[in-house]
């Protein structure tokens, strides 16, 4: 029987939770990597026992983790003894550290797009662009040793050795303007990836608050996609840049069609991101953070409406997904199971996913940290879990 | 005071509970140091004997993380120079070489 794994990160350490096919009675495994923050964790597609992990603390920086096993055992690749640096003689100036696990060096060199060192602060100056966390990884589609991670202050990087190292796709910042890009609350991240099954030469991510992006060579080169977006915060609110883009998501069978939660506003796409128009429709409001795509149903969106920017809890205390079944403008409450007062809660930007059974499943965990989970699309949901530490990200997997 | 080292010293290293976790250790674990007992020999060898530990306490670039903090003998040392010979007491094995992550919430 088919099998489902969840991948759960928290601010306190990452969890898998397993249930068969009929998806109604789970196992709760973990805390993995407890005391750290797990910001994603995400399996590859064609090797569903390799799973990415990013570890990550303001205190002792960045660990990238990788399972074999389905997230029983986990290791730091490239940690072998041999291929260690030696910081213990003073480095010569301007030598470059051998290599080493779980570095994120920034790319400054001009034949990769510019030698961007700043961003926008949040005043508007100039601010170095810094390193902080890798806030999501999106294996490749065809390879488990390839692997990209959105990283703040916000590029792209991939790596081809499962994780052992490093290189940032450096095109995105040259190429889009990254001297202009400035932070969200959440700080300057790029926290979506999306490839394209049918085209592996496209790509797409957002970056909050630059806006999205698309590379059709591989990711060499990028240009920003934010004609349509209206954010009337900025002094231009259809500024190319700029744009607060919370979440994409985008169904494998119609790639040129995207679905973003923006700050505020539903959006969609029907062009591949060369424009896009508002479907926020009856929402009762139309900010949030995730948005996803029915497994087997390309016309069939959610979303969970969150009162306000600076209100991060669900309008009336009503925990509700909404579900569009004509890819937006309408829109249903999905309340059965889910709690309808006094609910405080906010669902993160990478804390919804699905699975792809049938009837497809649909899971997102919240700030309290629960994770619900529907087995019917969204008719009905039950908590798996209701006591984790914050969630951060949720990811399924569906398993043969 | 400091003494001269003897040529391997182990030294005793007192690491926080993340560090613990992560590289599935101890609260405190016991470095051979060859030569001069000094941060930045300490703190390698500690890398070498346990490499989960690397880019935790100093970064990529073999810098102290600004949210660590090193103590000996109850000083803060975290802004000596990183060759700077460290107490004897600690070269002894007397006293544990702590890695405090910073006080700051959470």
């Amino acid at each position: 029987m088919s099998g489902i794994r969840v991948l759960v990160g928290t601010r306190k350490g990452g969890f898998v939770l397993d249930a068969d096919g009929k998806r109604d009675r789970w196992t709760v495994n973990g805390p993995f990597f407890a005391g750290w923050e797990v910001f994603h964790m995400k399996g590859s597609p064609v090797d569903p026992d390799r799973i990415y992990a990013s570890q990550t603390s303001s205190w002792f920086g960045q660990i990238i983790q990788r399972s074999n096993d389905g997230g029983k055992t986990w290791d730091q690749p490239g940690l072998e003894p041999g291929d260690l640096p030696n910081f213990d003689v003073p480095p010569e100036d301007g030598a470059m550290p051998p290599k080493v696990p779980s570095r994120f060096a920034y790319d400054t060199s001009p034949a990769t797009g510019k030698p961007l060192t700043t961003h926008q602060w949040y005043d508007g100056t100039p601010h170095p662009w810094e390193f902080a966390r890798v806030w999501h990884l999106e294996p490749s589609l065809d390879d488990p040793d390839t692997v990209y991670a959105g990283v703040e202050d916000a590029a792209l990087f991939k790596s081809t050795d499962g994780g052992q190292s490093w290189h940032e796709l450096a095109g995105l910042r040259g190429h889009g303007r990254g001297d202009d890009w400035m932070p969200g609350a959440g700080g300057l991240c790029l926290h979506t990836i999306l490839l394209d099954r049918n085209d592996p030469a496209r790509m797409y991510v957002a970056i909050s608050s630059a806006g999205a992006f698309r590379s059709t060579d591989a990711g060499r080169t990028w240009r920003p996609i934010n004609r349509g977006l209206v954010s009337e915060m900025l002094p231009d609110p259809t500024a190319e840049l700029g744009h607060c883009v919370h979440n994409l998501a985008m169904h494998p069978s119609r790639p040129g069609v995207l679905f973003m939660q923006k700050h505020w506003d539903v959006m969609r796409s029907d062009d591949g991101g060369d424009s896009w128009h508002e479907v926020s429709g009856n929402l009762p409001s139309d900010f949030g953070f995730p948005i996803a795509v029915h497994a087997h149903e390309p016309e069939t969106i959610y979303v969970v409406p969150i009162e306000s920017d600076s209100l991060h809890y669900p309008p009336e205390g009503k925990l509700r997904v909404y579900r569009s079944r004509q890819g937006g403008h309408e829109w249903e409450p999905l309340t059965r199971g889910l709690p309808q007062q006094n609910c405080y809660v906010n669902v993160l930007r990478d804390a919804m996913a699905v699975d792809t059974l049938d009837p497809g499943g649909i899971y997102f965990g919240t700030t309290g940290g629960q994770v619900y989970a529907s087995a019917d699309g969204g008719d009905n949901w039950m908590a798996i879990v209701r006591d984790l530490p914050p969630v951060l990200s949720v990811e399924v997997q569906t398993l043969p | 005071m400091s003494v001269a080292a003897d040529p391997v010293a182990s030294v005793r290293v007192r690491l926080p509970d993340q560090l613990q976790r992560l590289a599935r250790l101890e609260r405190e674990v016991t470095v051979a140091v060859a030569g001069a007992v000094t941060q930045r020999s300490v703190l390698g060898a500690l890398e070498r004997q346990f490499p989960a530990l690397r880019g935790t306490i100093r970064d990529h670039a073999g810098v102290r993380r600004p949210k660590v903090r090193i103590f000996a003998c109850n000083e803060d040392i975290s802004h000596d120079p990183v060759d700077a010979p460290l107490p004897a007491a600690i070269v002894r094995g007397e006293e544990p070489l702590f890695v405090l992550g910073a006080i700051s919430g959470g």
